[in-house]
């Protein structure tokens, strides 16, 4: 039993670091084409952060986690849900609107404004699993078209109830008052910056969503509901509800992913609202291979790259939108590498399996009562 | 019976001493775990239209897929003309001159008939002009009535699957594999395709021709080769055997020694089913008030040729499809309406006919596996959390107690054959109590030992009071454990056969509905 457990580790690990190694080569040799200095872009990336870029790293991940797990609670029940980024928007865009009234003291402001997020966010994606189980709609289609809507509701929201008094020609909502913002942990030393305090919420919502998938009756179903529908089906798992929930689910969280940024850096929600982290989490999840320790690493390497590569332009004078074809390559290669490593696994279980029942004493072997 | 033109005639007569248009000897195929094809062996001669019989799961499709490249026979040879030839890949195959014929076709709704029958063979005779008279020689010659430039969204079934046909003539097939092409046809497009199959064969082509309508096969083929648990076991004339009797050959005539046991039937009723109709959108029901009762200690056998809405019978007990009318009871309950879930709750067992796609997680380890459809009851659950540890010590039960091979109950359900697949099935749904037991060709692919196995455990549970609904296409198996036997037609269910005296042929004609 160890031992496949240590080869089914390996297997795991195998995928990503094979990934990484094709997105090392083919970043290569771009640059080598378009005559830039490889060794020097290399140099670059693969330095030691600075303090200060450790954290914008980990302040990256934490919003990047949330968003991919966010898009995995989808995949786990093979839901694509492409519509986290509209989600968060709507989301982090009503959080912002309650919070900056400042109608509740401190933390229970933060509270409420937690909780409208969430329940804009799934609501939002509520539309598409509606859709999809009252109409057969598919989600892929109806997400895309959600996000476009809600970059057009929040852009049309936003200018009614921008905030006029702060006299600067940037768009956005009342700023939240100073006791409703969320302290960061001042967890790097050597820097003045700090970790968004809600790091935490990211955490917890990683362990819910391992708890909840892998230990509960419900998280089973859903799991039952991506493998196999129709098994599903006969197990007497109800589709289309579960479709909903999940929907409801992955919308949820990808309500919580505007709000480290909304209470710890930005205090409102205004036309430089951080955009693109929902297709962020589409990647971040495929790289972590819904599992929440994998999107751990995903998000901090796509955090990683981005942070780093902005020196590039600066210090190596190269554009440092290289690390979109870095990231692009990775997942590419993660999809392909993934498959080709399941495959290699099963055949391998097979043989296995197949090996150690003809070892076994007696008349093990099937076959020979059929021969 | 069957018109056999002269030049047929004369092919079939010169068949004796020119080499069999193609000839397969002792091919044998595994799968882990099962043998799919074992010694099947027969030969066609050119010019003749030759069908392969047999039920679903007899090993028909393997030989197929292996006849046209797309898998390798372990064992055994084909030999084309003659020639003994490797077929590594379709491609090969097309090369010896064998073309197959799809039962789904496989043509783009958005092309013309010539852009679909050039596709992927430009180099033939150019994508043009030269294609287009091609085209509309083949057409001509075997009367077709196929027109190249007709957009294939505007054709009717029949004529697609003409266009199919000459697709694969086109790339120079000079033997044909149909693959139950009457399955898609209306009767006068069947007669059509027989008046086709004819002309091909007095151009001295030949048609390998797989079904299991039998009538259809006698009205067409020159020669019949049946197929049964993987294997060759006759090749007939057909001037000279009834359906009846390919019937019988079909599902087996050798009937295991009448259940010894004694009858445990009593008189409590425990599945009651009323009236029961599934109607469809158009057309004819799916099942027509369907009547029938299983009392406590009782086996009710299913027999029927598939696709006579036997799968759609069980699915309707089981709550996956809503009737249309009539009540389902589960002793005094009317179930008719109950979710799947509430049904498996209420003690009902479900050994659905398709295991990999409705009984099994392939991926997911044995332990999960044996949750489903249990995830709501103990062991498998406490409250709203899974009790891993309980379905880990429930699935090593299981498997020693219902003798599931395997090294572990953490490998996954893919890489178990499908006879320790299906005991875990069969272990897993007796493990709760079931007050009925719906079983859908429990033993359907899989080895010998593990049929005995599973049989056992089907009168075990009769012997234990349960009410066990038994869909099988298998003769033996149905007489060898019913106490009851009705057969289904076309949607609707025939009277009582008493398994002690009814022969396999009576239920085979019952079956064809040739009665």
């Amino acid at each position: 039993m160890k031992a496949v457990d240590l080869r089914k580790l390996g297997l795991a690990l195998a995928a990503p670091v094979l990934a990484l190694l094709v997105a090392f080569l083919v970043t290569s040799i771009v640059l080598l084409l378009a005559g830039d200095p490889v060794v020097a872009v290399w140099t670059q990336l693969l330095t030691v952060p600075r303090p200060r870029l450790v954290v914008a790293i980990i302040n990256g991940a934490t919003v990047y986690y949330l968003s991919a797990i966010a898009v995995a609670i989808g995949f786990r029940m093979n839901l694509f849900n492409i519509g986290v980024d509209g989600q968060y928007r709507v989301a982090a865009f009503a959080a912002a609107v309650f919070a900056g009234q400042g109608w509740l003291p401190g933390p229970l402001n933060i509270f409420v404004s937690l909780l409208i997020a969430v329940v804009a966010g799934a609501l939002w994606a509520g539309i598409a699993g509606w859709l999809k189980v009252s109409r057969g709609v598919s989600e892929v289609i109806s997400t895309i078209m959600l996000n476009a809507i809600a970059t057009g509701l929040v852009s049309y929201l936003l200018f009614k109830v921008a905030d006029s008094t702060t006299g600067s020609n940037v768009t956005n909502t009342k700023v939240l008052p100073t006791a409703s913002r969320v302290p960061g942990f001042p967890l790097i030393p050597g820097t003045p910056n700090k970790v968004y305090g809600f790091i935490l919420l990211s955490v917890l919502i990683g362990v819910g969503y391992w708890v909840v998938l892998n230990k509960t009756r419900f998280g089973y179903d859903l799991r039952a509901t991506g493998r196999s529908e129709t098994a599903a089906v006969a197990s007497g798992v109800d589709v289309k509800r579960m479709v909903l929930t999940a929907m409801l689910l992955s919308g949820a969280v990808a309500g919580m992913v505007g709000m480290p940024l909304l209470f710890g850096q930005d205090f409102s929600y205004g036309t430089t609202f951080q955009p693109g982290l929902g297709f962020a989490g589409i990647a971040i999840a495929l790289l972590g291979r819904n599992h929440p320790v994998g999107i751990g690493f995903g998000a901090l390497l796509w955090s990683y790259l981005e942070q780093q590569g902005n020196g590039l332009q600066i210090n190596v004078g190269v554009s440092s939108e290289l690390v979109f074809i870095i990231q692009g390559v990775i997942v590419l290669a993660v999809v392909i590498a993934y498959e080709v490593v399941r495959r290699a696994g099963l055949r391998m279980e097979q043989r296995n399996v197949a090996r150690q029942l003809s070892d076994q004493p007696g008349p093990s072997n099937p076959e020979r009562v059929t021969a | 019976m069957c018109a056999i033109t002269d030049s047929a005639q004369s092919a079939v007569n010169a068949g004796s001493t020119i080499a069999p248009a193609v000839e397969l000897r002792g091919i044998t195929k595994r799968f882990p775990g099962v043998v799919a094809n074992k010694d099947v062996t027969f030969s066609v001669p050119r010019g003749t239209v030759h069908a392969i019989v047999g039920e679903n799961g007899a090993g028909k499709s393997t030989l197929m897929k292996i006849l046209y490249g797309v898998q390798r026979a372990d064992e055994g040879t084909i030999s084309v003309d003659g020639a003994a030839v490797s077929l590594h890949s379709p491609s090969d195959a097309i090369d010896v001159g064998i073309g197959m014929v799809f039962q789904h076709f496989m043509l783009a709704d958005n092309l013309t008939v010539l852009e679909n029958v050039v596709l992927g063979a430009e180099k033939r005779h150019g994508i043009a002009d030269r294609a287009r008279a091609e085209i509309v020689r083949i057409s001509g010659e075997y009367s077709l009535d196929v027109h190249p430039d007709d957009l294939v969204a505007d054709l009717g079934v029949g004529r697609r699957q003409r266009v199919e046909i000459l697709k694969v003539l086109y790339r120079g097939a000079k033997t044909l594999i149909l693959d139950e092409p009457t399955a898609v046809l209306v009767p006068q497009e069947v007669d059509e395709l027989f008046d086709n199959l004819r002309e091909l064969k007095s151009e001295g082509l030949t048609v390998i021709f797989i079904s299991h309508k039998l009538d259809e096969v006698l009205s067409v083929a020159d020669s019949i080769t049946v197929m049964r648990r993987g294997t060759t076991v006759a090749t007939v004339d057909p001037k000279s055997v009834t359906s009846r009797q390919l019937a019988e050959l079909m599902v087996g005539s050798e009937l295991p020694s009448p259940s010894t046991e004694v009858s445990t039937v009593t008189d409590r009723p425990i599945l009651t089913i009323a009236g029961l109709v599934l109607a469809e959108a158009e057309g004819r029901d799916i099942l027509h008030d369907i009547n029938l009762t299983i009392h406590a200690g009782e086996v009710l056998g299913v027999a029927g040729v598939e696709g006579n809405g036997q799968a759609e019978l069980v699915e309707a007990i089981m709550g996956m499809r809503e009737p249309s009318a009539g009540r389902i009871l589960l002793e005094d309950k009317d179930i008719s309406d109950w979710h799947t879930r509430e049904i498996r709750e209420a003690g009902v067992g479900y050994i659905p006919e398709d295991r990999q796609r409705h009984a099994l997680l392939l991926d997911a380890p044995l332990w999960e596996n044996v949750m489903l459809g249990h995830q709501t009851q103990t062991p498998n659950v406490r409250g709203i959390w899974v009790d891993a540890a309980g379905a880990k010590a429930e699935t090593e039960r299981i498997a020693a107690e219902y003798d599931v091979r395997t090294p572990s109950i953490y490998v996954t359900a893919h890489s178990l054959s499908g006879g320790n697949q299906q005991k875990l099935i069969v272990g897993r749904e007796m493990s709760h109590t079931p007050r009925v037991l719906v079983a859908a060709h429990p033993t359907r692919g899989v080895d010998v030992g593990a049929q005995a196995a599973i049989w056992e455990q089907i009168k075990k549970a009769r012997r234990e009071g349960l009410a066990v609904l038994l869909i099988s296409a298998d003769l033996d198996e149905l007489i060898g454990l019913s106490d009851t036997i009705r057969v289904i037609l076309r949607g609707q269910l025939s009277g009582d056969f008493d398994p002690g005296v009814v022969t396999a042929e009576d239920l085979g004609a019952a079956m064809t509905g040739a009665v």
